[in-house]
């Protein structure tokens, strides 16, 4: 719902470093972006073209690295991807799982040139 | 060439949430985030949470909303201060707002604050505020499904409030269904059923709150000496 203000967050973090870099043109922009969030990604490349028109970063490449939901169960230390957010490890049994991924949303790396 | 850049999107605003929660902590106010989707029963809570606390916690109250100023009206009707955010159209509460809100609060004269978020059960669950609690409801007409179709805010929240729970027989909300799976969701999450139209297990919730408010201010005085 408020793709537009982190597409503008995002680019916000892209010409920063881009110019920090002295890049001339942004080639593409890797982002990582886990299943919690409930950003929806073909929203974010909408939003994108629109807010980065006239800027370095004009017309590059937006690539989404998804992070699946992970747990750890507590009890056994089993890691398992979480379906339907049932935190129920399926090794033991036991609902007390932390989540340990699935959060992240964060723009890993840039291509410039 | 490859830059490596390893930026949180929301950075920006969870730094800013580090510090209200350092402002918080350092007055001793624990501030609760209360999220829920819009007509779920925010205000409504809110002010028989403060009929239920009066004379026991000092509370303030910061109202988010998109446009007006109803519910801080209601809420000022209750003589505590009340400072009215307006986000012109955004859908949630962030932590610049709740910095700014904060100049108009005496953190000082005060134990608890409630934040009423925007309603919303998407975006606000996204945006750390610096809160110390973060507490959701789910209106019992909303429906039992709604944790697996939202699934974050559930995830996040420390305490569900289930509220009208007076209209639980008039369609097929199913309480059981409900809790078992938040409770597979976020095991560690507190639930409390309660009708603000009726009274009932309000109590409970306003004792299980005013307990997690002195916890909170005898951590701040033990950690103080």
């Amino acid at each position: 719902m408020h793709e537009l203000g982190v597409t503008e967050s995002i680019a916000g973090i892209v010409l920063r470093h881009a110019r920090m870099n002295g890049a001339k043109r942004v080639l593409k922009v890797n982002i990582k972006l886990g299943e919690l969030t409930g950003i929806v990604d073909h929203y974010v490349a909408f939003y994108w073209d629109m807010v980065t028109k006239d800027t370095v970063a004009e017309g590059a490449e937006l690539n989404f690295i998804k992070v699946p939901t992970m747990a750890r169960c507590a009890r056994c230390e089993e890691d398992f991807h979480i379906q339907e957010y049932d935190l129920t490890c399926p090794r033991c049994g036991e609902i007390a799982s932390d989540i340990v991924s699935g959060r992240e949303f964060l723009v890993e790396s840039i291509e410039i040139e | 060439m490859d830059i490596e850049v390893l930026e949180g999107v929301f950075d920006a605003n969870e730094k800013i949430a580090r510090e209200n929660e350092e402002l918080f902590r350092s007055r001793g106010v624990l501030a609760v985030n209360l999220m829920a989707s819009p007509g779920a029963g925010k205000t409504s809570l809110v002010i028989r949470t403060l009929e239920l606390l009066r004379g026991k916690l000092r509370i303030g109250v910061i109202e988010g909303d998109i446009a007006s100023s109803v519910d801080a009206e209601k809420v000022k009707s209750q003589g505590v201060p009340v400072v009215q955010i307006n986000t012109g159209g955004v859908c949630h509460l962030d932590a610049a707002m709740i910095r700014q809100a904060l100049d108009h609060l005496d953190l000082a004269a005060l134990d608890l604050v409630i934040i009423e978020n925007v309603g919303n059960l998407v975006c606000p669950a996204e945006f750390k505020l610096g809160e110390g609690l973060r507490a959701m409801i789910l209106s019992v007409p909303e429906g039992h499904d709604k944790p697996l179709k939202y699934p974050l805010m559930f995830s996040d929240s420390q305490v569900l409030v289930v509220n009208k729970t007076d209209l639980l027989g008039m369609g097929d909300f199913d309480m059981d269904e409900l809790r078992s799976t938040v409770l597979r969701m976020n095991p560690r999450v507190a639930i409390f059923e309660v009708s603000c139209r009726t009274g009932e297990g309000l109590q409970d919730w306003a004792d299980w709150l005013e307990e997690r408010a002195r916890e909170n201010l005898k951590g701040v005085d033990e950690g103080s000496t």
